[in-house]
Formats: structure tokens, sequence, C-alpha cells
């Protein structure tokens, strides 16, 4: 059996990759230069956060593979980020929607990981943190902003709203991997933390006029494996290709 | 006989290659230099995980190292307790000042303009040309400055 700490810091680096990949994809083509720097840079934040992730996860599997073997090496079946990280951006309201329901996650789950049992995970989280508080800061002024803006801007996040709420009952879900975890006071326990996640969501919906879904219908299988979207594989078509083409290379 | 004081005065003048008016050490990410087993470990401390600069800073430090013929050392990353923007010297607030950067305050936003001092400011964006920096403009001259962000 897979051990469950590198299970779950597949999980919190591959999140960071794949995140980072998708923000990355908008460097140059922003709405504005200053959103173009702003999202750059917090893709460069996710960039640098999964290689303290997955750079922990290669040193406990010492199996050999390097953090940019994990990144780099890997098929979509072997990726254990969520579901919502992978989606495509769509338009620069899609994007926001996804890093705001993200942001608001990722603030709780790091805040309960600097209380880690493992000291390596918790002086990540306590590092990680304090960058995250920025990310969330901004997208949750920019749904607010424009969902409570004109009424194209409000269109466009209530459909972006209405597209990504599926996605957001796996971050809550608690499987056999993380109820170990939980159990060695490793990790906190995330379903605890839905009632905190949830009052930010509603006062943030609520200051932008968007009205959040009434189904909490939840898809499943970015974090387990198990099913990953279509989405993935392209993505990852595109950010292996040069390791894939060129094995090895460096710079 | 090298002393870790040596190696202190040495990472003193290295500049930072982002902001080259600052030295590593004003910077704070110099968390220690003790000498182990034969070894000189140097621990150093990123100010952001993503920063591009960590790693021209090792390269930096370990040119230092070796310019002065030191060879058993080794360069060790440490990131806790987390870097904060409170372990950049008082000396070094006021070395940004002068090169047109705003400082960090415990406020959240910069105390004054650094190129006028006036005091009628607007954030332009929380991010800026690195990560540790975010855009604002003076409403009084009306010209825009970098602020360090207090992290």
């Amino acid at each position: 059996m897979t051990d469950a700490v590198f299970e779950y810091l597949l999980r919190l680096g591959d999140n960071s990759l794949i995140l980072g990949h998708r923000l990355s994809e908008w460097c140059g083509t922003s709405p504005i230069l200053e959103e173009d720097i702003a999202i750059s840079n917090t893709a460069l934040d996710f960039i640098g956060q999964t290689q303290l992730w997955l750079g922990l996860a290669a040193e406990r599997a010492n199996d050999g593979r390097s953090a940019d073997d994990l990144a780099m090496l890997r098929d979509a079946w072997d990726f254990r980020n969520i579901l919502l990280v992978e989606q495509p951006n769509g338009n620069f309201g899609d994007t926001m929607m996804r890093q705001y329901l993200f942001d608001a996650w990722h603030v709780l789950i790091l805040h309960g990981l600097c209380q880690s049992a493992d000291t390596e995970i918790s002086a990540i989280a306590q590092k990680v943190v304090k960058e995250v508080q920025y990310h969330i800061e901004r997208s949750r002024d920019l749904v607010i902003r424009l969902g409570d803006g004109t009424a194209e801007s409000h269109a466009k996040m209530q459909a972006a709203l209405d597209r990504l709420w599926p996605f957001v009952g796996e971050m809550f879900h608690v499987d056999t991997v993380e109820r170990d975890l939980i159990d060695r006071g490793i990790i906190p326990n995330v379903a605890d933390l839905r009632g905190s996640f949830d009052a930010h969501v509603n006062d943030t919906l609520a200051q932008a006029t968007l009205v959040k879904p009434a189904s909490d219908f939840a898809h499943l299988g970015g974090k387990s494996g198990v099913r990953h979207s279509e989405h993935l594989g392209h993505l990852l078509t595109q950010m292996q290709w040069l390791q894939r083409a060129y094995p090895g290379a460096t710079w | 006989m090298t002393t870790a004081d040596d190696i202190w005065s040495w990472l003193a003048d290295i500049p930072d290659p982002e902001i080259p008016v600052i030295s590593l050490v004003d910077l704070g990410v110099v968390r220690g230099v003790d000498f182990v087993d034969g070894t000189w470990i140097i621990r150093l401390t990123p100010t952001y995980t993503g920063c591009p600069a960590t790693r021209v800073i090792a390269m930096s430090v370990e040119a230092a190292m070796i310019d002065r013929g030191i060879t058993n050392f080794a360069i060790k990353n440490q990131i806790a307790p987390p870097w904060t923007t409170d372990w950049i010297s008082a000396e070094a607030h006021g070395k940004l000042r002068d090169y047109g950067i705003a400082p960090p305050t415990p406020a959240g936003g910069p105390a004054s303009c650094p190129q006028c001092g006036a005091t009628d400011l607007q954030q332009v964006s929380r991010h800026g040309s690195t990560p540790c920096k975010a855009q604002w403009r003076c409403m009084t001259c009306l010209e825009p400055f970098d602020y360090f962000k207090c992290i």
C-alpha cells in the first residue's frame, strides 16, 4: 500500500502545480497589465509551493525520483489534484471564481496543517499560508467587483459559479487516506472546516450579488486519481512535452 | 583562520539580486553561519517560495565563499520559521526609501510616497515587478512607486 503521507503530499503538490500551470496560461493575455502581473505572480507562488510539497514527497518516498520527476514524468492517472484546479481557464471571470473557491479552502486547510504533528508539513504550511492570504484577498475582491458589476460581468460570474460549484464538494470529502492521517494528527479533518468555508463564501457571494446553487452534488475522483476530467491530459501534454520529447533535458 | 563574523561581513557585501541597494543580511534571508564538523553551514531562507531570486542568492553566496578560498561549506535551505518583512533591518528601510521603494509597515500600506513624501496614496495592484512588492501611486506628485509588501 502506498504511504498515506506520500499520497497526501502529492495532493497538496499537485493542486499547486496544476493550478499554477493553469494561471500561467494567462501570462501575456490578461485583460489589463496589472492583472497580468498579479496572475503571473500568483502562478509563481504556486510553482514555488509545488517545489516544497513535491520536494518533501520525493524525500519521503526516497525511491530515486526528484520533485521534477514527479511533476514532469507522471501520467494523468498518477496525479492527485482535485478536479477543480484542472478545469480550463474559460474567461477571466471563470478563472477568478475558480481561484476564489480554491483560495477559500486553501487558507483553511493550511491553517490546520500549521498544527500538523509532522513538523516538516507544519513548517511548509506556515510558510505558504502567508502567501495564500494575499491570494484570497485579491480573488475575493475580484469576485465581488465582477459579480456586483455590470449586467454582463454579473451574468458571467453567475455562470462561472454554477459551473464550478459541483467541484467544491471534493475539497471537503474525507477518504481512507485522509482518515488515516487525521487519526495520526498529521492533517486536520477537512469536513470540520466546511462551516467556516460556507460562512466565507456566503458573505462573499452576498456582496457579489451572486446566488449559490441549491444542489451540493459533488464530482469526485481527482484527489484519488480514479477519475480525472479529460482536461488534465491536455494540460499535461503541454506542461510535460519538453521532458517527454527530450528526456533529461536541463538548462 | 576564518571566523563566523568574517563570513557575516562577506554576506553583508552581497547585494540582493532584485533590489541591489540592500544586502542579503539587510534582507534577513541569512539565518545562520555555523562551523560544524569542519564545514561552514550557511542557512538561507527564501522570501517567497517561488521567488526566482532565491537560486541566484544561493549562487552568489557560493561564489563569495569560493572567491575567499573557502571550499568546506554547505548552503542549507531553511523554511522555518518563515521569513517575515520584520527581519529587514532598520537601516535597510532607509536604503529602500532612498531607492524609491516604500518600506513595509505594520499598517499594511506605505507610510508616505518615497519620491515626494506625501501621504495621499492609492494602491494600483497588490502585485508588482517581484513577488515581494505591490504597485502604488502618489496622488500628490502622481508618480507610481513600488511598496515592499508586509508579510
